[in-house]
């Protein structure tokens, strides 16, 4: 059983699967500081995520990930380079989840549409059924500490997608849940993402959950962040992260990411 | 790494390899049914005390603070601590209380206070929150009058009064001044030190929503900072009403309607010392009603719809 076909990371593009990316970062640099006394965070990344593809984003901490996904969210402006999402502002979530207390579930969704130009009229039947999408009918009216954190996180899902983008940005948005709750939500978001076709970008450093959810696997080398392979993933989903199929290529993965982090011991 | 592997009973595990394909609906309803076992376990709810408990908890060790303070002051008037024109009892205030009332001054006396004291706060309200937000928002005129503003606050705003005298007369212009001189720079402080304490991660998800600009100031960044800002304004409110009095105390016109301030320097011109407590009580009292009435239920609404209020406090 080989589910895994590496590709060379100098082999961008060769995934696309026609038409137009759905994310296009071109030749990314990054970096932070006066000049003289810079810090390199990203060096000449080039990267496409294809309509209804979901990529995740792998490396240890100090590679760079989070930034990338600020630069393609528009938080902040590369230094050179380019990146295009031609379906206009991508939706992002955050590990931790961001909403805000002081408005309800419901209301936090609602937010997120209007600010999308959603007229009044619409917006509380829609954010109802974004609700019932990520499992929480019954929701809409509870404060956000009211909820649980595997709760929070759906929620801030739900926002997200009310913002209408095809594009979901991801920044480890799991990584302080417990394991349980975690596999519920990989479960979820893989449903989610099939049935609203969505072009994921998702961030992590837990190579399984990387196995678990994408279809193509992205490493990046630290400091400065570079992408240092890939790989396509054809496991059917939705996958159980203890399954066999995960754990080889896990296993594979990480061997790769800890010699990248082993050559930063050597000097 | 490991640690996922835990043992949750699951109906097809014993498949143990790679999901089922076929058992798609069935993986779906098991997620589904884990999930919503997962949010029953981890929910909180909230529990509200009865409102006798409330009573007890909350009126009782106020009301035994004043019921001692009364009998202390009621010994030191028996004992005869000093002679009673300086000391009268808390009969003979209670007595200037019910001549006031019946002479029928004593609402408007109070109302004419108030009044003052509250459109004075409310216009301190209208020009310190936008100078609060350009202040901690626009960095240069942060470094320019931040620390202006924040000294300010230390400046007793009895010492406008002479100032605001000779500018204005002696008239409610002047009352107002004196009010809004007192009160703008704490809330113009409260809302940028509630500003400074909004989480960054807010004011990202906010933009990354397309909340910018005056949209995101509306709908992320002063809903986040409403805390520190109500602590401001009830800092606000007190320092309205301190100066109020103060102006009240200082500035004497028949023109000026007679607030609690002038009353009570009246009081000391007849060297009527009940009528004086009888005055300080008054303005403490209001300064008291008009917080408990307004700020606190308002402060803790806030508090509780985010959770930042520990249940049955």
């Amino acid at each position: 059983m080989t589910p895994a076909l590496t590709t060379p990371a100098d082999a961008p593009g060769a995934d696309a699967p026609g038409g137009a990316p759905a994310v296009r970062i071109s030749h990314v640099h990054k970096s932070f500081g006066r000049p003289g006394s810079q810090t390199h965070v990203l060096d000449d990344i080039t990267l496409d995520v294809a309509p209804g593809e979901f990529v995740t984003l792998l490396g240890a901490s100090g590679c760079g990930k989070s930034t990338l996904l600020n630069l393609v969210a528009g938080l902040d402006e590369p230094t050179r380079g380019s990146i295009e999402v031609p379906g206009g502002r991508p939706a992002l979530m955050f590990q931790e989840h961001a909403l805000f207390p002081w408005l309800t579930a419901g209301r936090n969704i609602e937010l997120a549409l209007k600010l999308a130009g959603v007229p009044r009229p619409e917006r509380r039947a829609e954010a109802e059924r974004l609700l019932e999408l990520v499992r929480l009918n019954g929701a809409y009216g509870k404060r956000v500490h009211e909820l649980s954190g595997g709760m929070r996180q759906r929620v801030a899902m739900a926002r997200a997608l009310a913002q209408g983008s095809k594009v979901l940005l991801m920044d480890e948005p799991f990584a302080a849940l417990d394991a349980i709750t975690r596999d519920v939500l990989h479960d979820e978001i893989t449903r989610i993402w099939a049935e609203r076709q969505l072009s994921v970008l998702f961030v992590t450093h837990n190579v399984r959950e990387a196995v678990r959810l994408a279809q193509r696997v992205v490493l990046l080398s630290s400091r400065p962040g570079r992408v240092a392979r890939e790989w396509r993933i054809d496991l059917p989903q939705p996958r159980r992260i203890e399954s066999t199929g995960v754990a080889d290529l896990s296993i594979e993965i990480t061997e790769e990411l800890r010699g990248e982090i082993r050559r930063h011991g050597q000097h | 790494m490991a640690s996922t592997d835990t043992t949750l009973p699951r109906p097809d595990r014993d498949t143990a390899s790679d999901a089922a394909p076929g058992s798609g609906s069935d993986t779906a309803s098991d997620t589904a049914d884990v999930g919503a076992g997962l949010d029953a376990l981890d929910s909180v709810s909230a529990q509200r005390s009865s409102l006798g408990e409330v009573l007890r908890q909350k009126a009782l060790p106020p009301l035994i603070g004043v019921l001692v303070v009364l009998a202390l002051w009621q010994g030191a008037y028996s004992l005869h601590v000093t002679s009673s024109y300086k000391l009268p009892s808390p009969a003979d205030v209670w007595r200037s209380l019910q001549d006031l009332w019946y002479q029928g001054t004593l609402l408007s006396i109070v109302w004419t206070s108030v009044w003052r004291g509250l459109s004075g706060f409310l216009l301190a309200v209208v020009i310190g929150t936008p100078i609060g937000l350009v202040v901690a928002r626009v960095k240069p005129v942060r470094t320019a009058i931040g620390p202006v503003l924040q000294g300010l606050q230390s400046l007793p705003s009895v010492a406008w009064v002479p100032a605001a005298v000779i500018w204005l007369g002696i008239n409610d212009s002047m009352m107002y001044a004196v009010i809004l001189l007192g009160a703008v720079p704490s809330i113009a402080n409260g809302l940028v030190a509630g500003i400074d304490q909004v989480p960054p991660l807010f004011l990202r998800a906010g933009r990354t929503l397309g909340a910018t600009g005056l949209t995101g100031a509306r709908h992320v960044l002063i809903p986040a900072a409403l805390p520190g800002y109500l602590a401001g304004l009830k800092q606000g409110w007190a320092f309205s009403w301190r100066s109020l009095m103060a102006a009240e105390l200082v500035a004497s016109s028949p023109d000026l309607g007679r607030g609690l301030g002038r009353f009570l320097e009246d009081q000391r011109e007849f060297s009527d010392m009940s009528g004086v407590l009888l005055g300080i009580i008054l303005i403490l009292f209001v300064g008291i009603a008009i917080e408990l009435l307004v700020f606190t239920p308002v402060e803790r609404r806030v508090l509780r719809n985010r959770g930042l209020l520990a249940s049955g406090k």
